[in-house]
């Protein structure tokens, strides 16, 4: 009866996979198979649905910056344990494993890079470590890399990619929206412009501060953008959600976005966004009196 | 105190209360062997009362903070100031009844109270919603607040709610960006902000009307993240019930004042009396009016732009990290 027993441990438990390698992918929205190399090439987007595939830092990095390149700011800024918590694991294993398996310190990586030449302070959130969440240290790079913005007088771009607030951090971590946002007020009276670029998802803490906050909002298509997230509003409201609801679509069409950018039209889009906010400030009249060059 | 509303905790205490109350309505002058009796029972309830309230563990404190009977900020409101007028509106939308606020007067002080309100018998709390804001209401606080500023009124806010509410209508009037304009907003308001955390400081729902150059909580509140009960339900997803685990949830959140206090996030704690602000929301409204003046006194010898560069700092260097 030795070939009746099941080998246990073949079943090894296969871990969530929210970035495609591997030679096919299964998309995961409409369950078209892609091979690897075409999804790729397509940016991680799915040619049968445009679903966009959740991407790491690295491919943003890659994806929008001159040479894929980014001058890193802040990258040993590391979590402490504020509140000693103690949930399956203890915070600082649970920082420690989180750091071994994404390779980064933390859920957003800073720093200067140029999109066609402007020079920019850029930020880019990575949901692979503990759900993008923001605590002290995704706090205070936001504070620094808008503080980049200010001492230097260059644009700033964040791409957000959130569930929200670190629960490990408590207190702290809600402090860190207030720590954003009222960095970004100085940005605001600086005139200094500022783009938020919202992926999926950014919901809680993040939308409710800097993501919310940009001079212009971009976000990529079908991303879930919202405050509360669809679980908890289902539960308080005890009523089916709309179709759509939360979408990046659903709330560009309730007057909170203005753009909705495939990934492939990202960085062009952020190319001249930056290049109408940015540029010599000769003010309506001299434009209008030099008239159009000829 | 005999309402019949208490928590588990308070029971002993107010059973007692109860008992000598009853005995006091049939002693006579005559009955000397009674008034012993009596006078044995109040010093027996100063010792329970000590001893049940004097050290509270977190989740205690959480259900007093929630007590049916604690005062809300419309009880403060009328207890603490002069010639309120409230006002309404957000301009845009609507009159969220979870916020309130108007002109009033401290003492002799012109001030904009503004409160999160969650109302007393089940019509009032559906009028008010629990105390869970709505975008509107967010924005109906900045229009306050901004009109406070303009005419040079200090501004006093009573932060008491379970979170911003999450609901369709709130997403898609942007809950986010109401929190979020609010909270950069109120960094440049040029007049002193001033806020009491009365009851619940729950996440962003407290935040966004939370921004101030002073910041204090009544002994009994709380200000976290997240509630324990939604703590509760992310680090005991299995439980069949995660709502049991709140109290286990509260420990590890560290929401108290107490505890917030000792993280350097807020300035100072408000004593409440012993038992609870609801066991004598007189006292309690007179040591927030106090409190409230003494600080708007020393927030007054500030030039404006110090103000703010002082409110700006303060909140710039919050967290916790390593480098």
């Amino acid at each position: 009866m030795e070939w009746f027993r099941k080998n246990k441990e073949r079943l090894v438990r296969q871990e969530k996979k929210t970035i495609p390698d591997g030679i096919w992918t299964k998309c995961t929205s409409c369950g078209e198979i892609v091979y690897g190399r075409e999804l790729e090439r397509l940016l991680w987007v799915c040619p049968a649905c445009h679903y966009h595939f959740q991407i790491r830092y690295n491919q943003y990095i890659a994806l929008l910056l001159d040479d894929g390149k980014l001058d890193e700011f802040d990258a040993s800024l590391s979590s402490v344990d504020p509140l000693h918590f103690e949930d399956r694991i203890s915070y600082p294993e649970r920082i420690s494993k989180t750091q071994q398996k994404t390779g980064i310190n933390d859920a957003i990586i800073c720093g200067i890079g140029r999109i066609d030449g402007r020079t920019i302070s850029f930020g880019v959130m990575d949901f692979s470590f503990i759900g993008g969440s923001m605590g002290s240290v995704v706090g205070e790079k936001v504070a620094r890399a808008i503080e980049r913005s200010l001492d230097r007088r260059i644009p700033l771009v964040l791409i957000s990619c959130s569930g929200g607030a670190r629960m490990q951090e408590g207190i702290y971590s809600l402090m860190q929206m207030a720590k954003t946002c009222v960095l970004l007020a100085e940005l605001r009276e600086a005139k200094i412009p500022y783009i938020s670029v919202l992926t999926n998802p950014t919901t809680g803490g993040v939308t409710a501060s800097f993501a919310s906050l940009g001079d212009v909002i971009v976000a990529e298509p079908q991303a879930l953008v919202g405050f509360a997230g669809p679980r908890v509003i289902r539960q308080t409201i005890r009523q089916e959600l709309p179709e759509g609801f939360q979408s990046s679509e659903f709330i560009r069409d309730h007057g909170f976005l203005d753009i909705i950018a495939p990934r492939a039209e990202l960085r062009k889009t952020l190319s001249l966004l930056l290049e109408y906010m940015c540029g010599p400030q000769a003010g309506i009249h001299q434009s209008l009196k030099e008239g159009p060059a000829t | 105190m005999n309402t019949g509303l208490y928590i588990d905790f308070e029971k002993p205490v107010i059973e007692l209360e109860k008992r000598i109350d009853e005995m006091r309505e049939l002693a006579t002058d005559e009955n000397l062997e009674l008034g012993r009796e009596i006078r044995l029972l109040e010093h027996k309830l100063k010792k329970l009362r000590e001893e049940t309230f004097s050290r509270l563990t977190r989740w205690q404190r959480i259900q007093l903070a929630r007590h049916p009977l604690r005062p809300y900020a419309a009880e403060y409101i009328e207890l603490m100031t002069t010639d309120y007028i409230a006002l309404h509106g957000d301009r845009a939308f609507a009159d969220d009844r979870a916020l309130i606020g108007g002109f009033a007067k401290l003492d002799e002080l012109p001030v904009m109270v503004i409160g999160q309100q969650k109302g007393r018998t089940t019509k009032e709390k559906l009028a008010h919603n629990f105390g869970m804001c709505h975008p509107e209401g967010y924005r109906k606080a900045l229009r306050l607040m901004r009109l406070a500023a303009r005419f040079g009124r200090p501004i006093l806010i009573l932060i008491d709610t379970p979170g911003a509410f999450p609901g369709i209508g709130a997403e898609e009037r942007g809950q986010a960006e109401a929190i979020a304009r609010n909270i950069r907003d109120m960094a440049q308001l040029e007049t002193p902000i001033v806020v009491v955390v009365i009851g619940e400081g729950a996440s962003g729902g407290a935040l966004g009307v939370g921004i101030g150059d002073r910041v204090l909580m009544l002994e009994n509140s709380w200000y976290s993240v997240i509630g324990p009960e939604a703590c509760a339900a992310i680090l005991w997803k299995d439980h069949p019930n995660p709502v049991e685990k709140a109290p286990d949830a509260a420990e590890a959140l560290r929401p108290t004042a107490q505890d917030v206090k000792e993280f350097g996030i807020i300035d100072d704690v408000l004593a409440e009396p012993l038992g609870g602000a609801h066991r004598d929301p007189e006292t309690q409204a007179l040591t927030i009016k106090k409190a409230v003046l003494a600080r708007f006194q020393e927030l007054s010898a500030l030039p404006v732009v110090e103000l703010i560069r002082q409110r700006h700092e303060k909140y710039r260097k919050m967290g916790k990290f390593s480098e």
